[in-house]
């Protein structure tokens, strides 16, 4: 699960996609996700640093990160095998 | 170190340029407490969802009409609608604040009676009062208010049948202007209707005419209209004081001031168009003053206003049942509040707010009831945080038609509470049970087994 290689992201939260010209935002966890799927890190490499970074269990984990995900491929922001 | 708050990841595409039907404004400032209470605490002991009122804000809104009004005309009296919200409790405070009853129903009139108004004190109005409930309102002296010629002519038997005398009003319906014309209650002025009804109780001379009532419709936004009203409310009394020399008791201007909610589709919020009272006050007593009166035969005011009255004074607590998102890919979120129990959700963009603290970013989010029914909408269209299942919501202005209007569906109806000026909460209504729903049911003894 990897973002589009030239979609840059802000530090403060914005997101840009250049083959489409949108923009977005996104909240600080949302960050925390988008820089490390940027990353190339893995979904459970991702699990493991929000659950420990935040009051955060892994059902809820898993289902809002299912529809975020599902948010970002809506969006065209992911790469296309990921 | 301890651990971050979590909030749900979100991502929300950024539109310059464009309108967006979801608004330009968002609605995420957290009401955590009302009038010092608790929202997570009311619900713990009450349940959710809950219907909440703020005595102090109704006792405001009554004082602060009673003011807009005393201030421009010498008499004037206030009813409490009864339709507009029934709870004993919420009836009381308006008595309590010297407000009589209207009433539209026998139910209603014996609720007034039971809540201990005097019957000379309840307005008797509605098209349908049975000739038992006229009866009654004959026997108790209760001001009654014409609907038709039907009920008219039943008065005047009853009357000659009773040996007694009732105290009648006619009601009027009139052009002022505003579209659509209430014409279905009472009598209309421009056609002759009004005069018609008027001559005849006044030509039988078996009932006392001391009242005219208008209403000339709900939600209304042009002041100017009940100006209007009230000039031909005024030349209806001088007109019957010049032909039959009888001085009209009072002018019942009815309700229909518009509370501060959002009409769905209105561009700009209710709290920004929605006229104060004063306005209405001063369109009303202008036009009476004004009207050519003699000094000793100017007519009380009555006011009926209910909506205007009560609508910010009540809340509805919910709680996030949970999300989901569309085939478009808006965001849904689902509420254990559903169009059952918030009956105006129909024509209303009521305010929501989350009842706990948020981080900045928001969503556009279509709020459902829990009903499992397609029209169960709360918001089509709401800017709000990423909520969680199990935060609690805020409705806003909720206090209109909701309890009186509501229908129990699927799930029993829920418990109502007032919040005392000192941050105490009182228990209104319970929240309906099983044995409440089944209490008047009857199953046939053929019909109480089967083998599945």
């Amino acid at each position: 699960m990897k973002l589009k290689k030239n979609v840059a992201v802000s530090e403060t939260g914005f997101l840009f996609n250049p083959s489409t010209g949108d923009s977005y935002s996104i909240n600080p966890i949302g960050m925390d996700i988008v820089n490390m799927m940027h990353e190339g890190r893995s979904k459970d490499e991702i699990k493991r640093r929000i659950m420990a970074d935040y009051v955060c269990d892994e059902s809820t984990f898993e289902k809002d990160f299912y529809d975020f995900t599902l948010m970002l491929r809506n969006y065209k922001l992911l790469e296309e095998n990921a | 170190m301890s651990k971050k708050l979590y909030e749900r990841p979100i991502i929300r595409p950024l539109h310059t340029g464009l309108m967006n039907k979801f608004g330009t404004r968002t609605e995420y400032a957290p009401m955590t407490h009302i009038e010092g209470a608790s929202v997570a605490g009311l619900i713990e002991q009450y349940g959710s969802p809950l219907f909440v009122f703020s005595e102090r804000q109704i006792r405001e809104n009554i004082r602060s009409a009673r003011r807009a009004f005393e201030a421009r005309y010498p008499k004037v009296q206030f009813a409490w609608s009864y339709k507009t919200n029934y709870l004993n409790g919420i009836c009381n405070i308006f008595h309590q604040e010297g407000s009589w009853a209207e009433v539209v129903s026998r139910m209603e009139y014996d609720k007034a009676k039971q809540n201990g108004v005097p019957p000379e004190r309840i307005i008797f109005n509605g098209p349908d009062k049975t000739e038992d409930d006229l009866r009654t309102a004959i026997h108790d002296g209760a001001p009654i208010h014409i609907d038709h010629l039907d009920e008219l002519y039943r008065l005047s038997e009853l009357s000659a049948e009773t040996g007694k005398r009732p105290r009648v009003a006619i009601r009027v319906n009139m052009d002022v202007g505003v579209y659509p014309m209430w014409d279905r209650f009472g009598f209309n002025y421009e056609s002759g209707q009004a005069w018609d009804a008027i001559n005849k109780i006044m030509t039988t001379g078996k009932m006392d005419l001391i009242g005219l009532h208008t209403h000339i419709g709900t939600y209304m936004l042009t002041p100017s209209a009940y100006g209007v009203a009230a000039y031909k409310m005024a030349d209806l009394a001088i007109g019957i004081q010049q032909k039959y020399g009888k001085t009209i008791d009072y002018i019942d201007m009815g309700g229909g001031f518009a509370s501060k909610n959002t009409l769905k589709g209105s561009y700009l919020r209710g709290t920004d168009v929605v006229p104060e009272i004063s306005e209405y006050a001063e369109a009303i007593c202008s036009a009476l003053l004004n009207a050519g009166f003699q000094n000793n035969q100017l007519p009380a005011l009555y006011l009926e206003t209910g909506r205007a009255l009560i609508d910010d004074a009540g809340y509805l607590l919910g709680t996030v049942v949970a999300n989901k998102r569309l085939s478009d890919g808006r965001k849904a979120t689902i509420l254990d509040v559903g169009v059952n129990i918030l009956f105006t959700s129909f024509w209303y963009d009521h305010k929501v707010s989350p009842a706990q603290e948020f981080g900045s970013h928001t969503e556009d989010t279509v709020l459902y009831g829990p009903l499992c029914m397609n029209i169960d909408v709360v918001r089509e269209n709401v800017t709000l945080p990423p909520l969680n299942a199990g935060d609690h919501i805020v409705i806003h202005h909720v206090g209109a038609y909701n309890l009186t209007q509501s229908m129990q569906f699927i799930a029993m109806r829920p418990a109502a509470v007032v919040i005392d000026k000192t941050g105490n909460a009182h228990l209104l209504k319970r929240k309906e049970t099983l044995h409440d729903l089944q209490h008047n049911e009857m199953t046939p003894e053929y019909l109480n087994t089967f083998n599945l």
